[in-house]
């Protein structure tokens, strides 16, 4: 064989194989979490049936932890049966037995060793809640609270959701046309440029709050013809647009800013013009990739209409805040949390499953 | 005078001067073909001539008419003079016969039946009448290229600039592609094309310029510039390009 120097014998030692890694180790790491695993579910159990005085549901739920925490067991089982049975192999010189032996006695030790931790997450929550004589559950789930006051947060969380609506497609349009503006070519763009920039910039920078604050008292107190006389709500609604089509009009910037220059090259040069490649080839493009982080701020848009509160607008949690005076428990402020999630998280899943889609698009076939 | 003129064509990106002063005429149904290095400036040069690039200095004629400097209409130029890009560069988000469509309704003036049926026969005559419902994504290389052929010969332009137009396909594709081009030069299309193909070159070109660091090192017929180049740095290139097994 001739020599390049590319490539040598020494460079190359022959490869040694790698032996089956030790499992003994990593299950007893898995007992020792299952044990605290176990005995924290049964405390939170038995504290919660203590804290309901022995009650049927208690009695059953304390059950259902305690049985649930044996789970991760039968997986520390399966991880000794691997062991011994990767020590038999190994005995008998199947490396390659020994070796797969062990990654799936290693596997089941780490199931077991996953399933436990979440378990004793749960049950120091659980004990959380419980400590104290129920201390925290005491204030924030009274259920006879909830049920006096969540008929009327609802009837105010109609309002978050009008506000959120109609600032979306407030939000939605405007951002558009400022992150284009910031897009504008040459000298004559430079001043429209230079102030959408500040805007974004300011508007970023500016704490929602604030901008609701001053915006509704602002204007109210202002005397300002026609716009003092808007109910507050709406001004409410206009703070928000403000804040939000900052935030959008950067999503929409970053979504053109992504389209490879190749498309713009490939318009203009079949005699298009710079609005026309714009509008027909790359706002087309950029609004489909940036779907999935505009649903994000929108999501974000929903849960700052609870802002309003600070104007004094009626929506579900300047609601719940009353029944929390009212009361003197803050289990009505719950109602308004719970509403909030109700709305959300099928939006974040949905958000998930574009993302996902588009991934799957990218990777190949439509 | 020539129907392209190319002027002593300066161009830099920075202070990296890519084109150094490159003089080039091209005849009308004249197919003139690039060759050179990467990096050489083909494609700047052929950028620069719709106008893609704006040039520093010097002077770019077509039909007498100047169209560099300011004041020219450059949309009007690019409906005149159609590019195709080596990485296809066909519109994602529209179908077959809408990135075709797209140019000649929105700047050609044609009613969108007039442009459909336009689109149509072209797409017939490079064999992609039945994938015109299809989007980019779904097609192979060499189709998505005979889309962007077609794309640009919808504006029935006068010249085409073709840079590096197989260069990203698979070696069974390139054919095809390449069967178009002979066509459109039976056809008498003013043509100018980079290209790596030089057996393509050979075969076609009325004209061959060798590019090398910015400046047209030598021209000619094909024949004379394969056969027998006079500048030692084309012999040296074509004799790599020779050993790597490309001609």
């Amino acid at each position: 064989m001739t020599t390049t120097g590319l490539i040598s014998e020494e460079l190359q030692p022959s490869p040694t194989p790698s032996q089956p890694r030790p499992v003994s180790g990593l299950a007893f790491l898995a007992i020792l979490i299952s044990i605290a695993g176990t005995a924290l579910l049964v405390l939170a159990g038995s504290w919660l049936r203590n804290y309901n005085d022995g009650g049927a549901i208690s009695t059953t739920v304390a059950a259902v932890l305690a049985l649930a925490s044996l789970y991760p067991w039968r997986f520390i089982i399966a991880a000794f049966a691997a062991d011994r049975r990767r020590a038999s192999l190994l005995a008998s010189k199947d490396l390659v037995g020994a070796r797969r032996a062990s990654a799936a006695g290693r596997e089941e030790a780490s199931i077991a060793m996953g399933y436990a931790a979440a378990g004793i997450l749960v049950a120091l929550v659980l004990l959380f809640a419980l400590t104290h004589q129920g201390a925290v559950a005491q204030t924030f789930f009274q259920l006879d609270k909830i049920k006096q006051s969540w008929k009327e947060v609802t009837r105010g969380f109609w309002i978050n959701i009008w506000v959120a609506c109609v600032a979306e497609v407030l939000v939605l349009v405007l951002g558009l046309v400022v992150a284009v503006i910031r897009m504008l070519p040459g000298r004559a763009g430079a001043p429209l440029r230079f102030l959408a920039t500040v805007y974004a910039d300011a508007f970023r920078a500016i704490p929602a709050i604030i901008v609701i604050f001053l915006v509704v008292f602002g204007i109210i107190g202002s005397k300002i013809p026609v716009l003092s006389k808007l109910p507050p709500t709406w001004l409410g609604l206009f703070a928000l647009t403000l804040t939000y089509t900052a935030y959008v009009s950067e999503v929409y910037r970053a979504g053109l800013a992504s389209i490879h220059p190749s498309q713009g090259a490939a318009a203009r040069s079949l005699g298009l013009s710079y609005s026309q490649t714009l509008r027909t080839v790359l706002v087309p493009q950029a609004v489909r990739r940036v779907v999935p982080p505009l649903l994000n701020d929108f999501i974000g848009l929903q849960k700052d209409t609870a802002l309003l509160s600070i104007a004094g607008i009626s929506e579900a949690f300047q609601v719940s805040t009353y029944w929390q005076s009212f009361t003197f428990s803050m289990s009505p402020v719950i109602v308004p949390a719970i509403l909030f999630i109700i709305i959300t998280i099928p939006q974040a899943r949905f958000v998930d499953f574009l993302i996902n889609r588009d991934a799957r698009r990218r990777a190949g076939g439509r | 005078m020539s129907f392209v003129e190319i002027d002593e064509v300066h161009k830099s990106f920075g202070h990296n001067e890519v084109l150094k002063g490159v003089s080039l005429n091209v005849e009308r149904h004249e197919v003139v073909c690039l060759i050179g290095a990467s990096g050489s400036g083909k494609s700047t040069l052929l950028r620069c001539v719709n106008a893609l690039e704006e040039i520093n200095s010097g002077e770019i004629r077509i039909d007498g008419d100047c169209v560099t400097g300011p004041g020219v209409d450059l949309n009007a130029l690019r409906r005149d003079v159609g590019i195709v890009f080596q990485s296809y560069n066909l519109f994602p988000h529209m179908s077959v016969i809408e990135n075709v469509m797209l140019a000649p309704t929105k700047v050609g003036g044609l009613s969108k039946d007039e442009a459909r049926e336009r689109g149509m026969k072209l797409l017939e005559s490079v064999g992609m009448a039945e994938k015109a419902p299809a989007y980019p994504d779904s097609l192979s290389g060499g189709q998505q290229q005979r889309v962007a052929i077609v794309r640009a010969l919808a504006m029935q332009p006068r010249v085409m600039l073709l840079d590096e137009i197989t260069a990203a396909l698979d070696p069974e594709l390139v054919g095809d592609v390449l069967e178009i081009v002979r066509e459109l030069a039976r056809e008498g299309l003013t043509m100018l094309l980079a290209t790596h193909e030089m057996g393509f070159a050979k075969e076609v070109a009325s004209q061959v310029c060798f590019l090398d660091a910015g400046q047209i090192l030598e021209h000619g017929s094909a024949e004379q510039i394969f056969e027998d180049p006079h500048e030692e740095r084309t012999q040296q290139f074509l004799s790599r390009v020779v050993k790597s097994g490309r001609l």
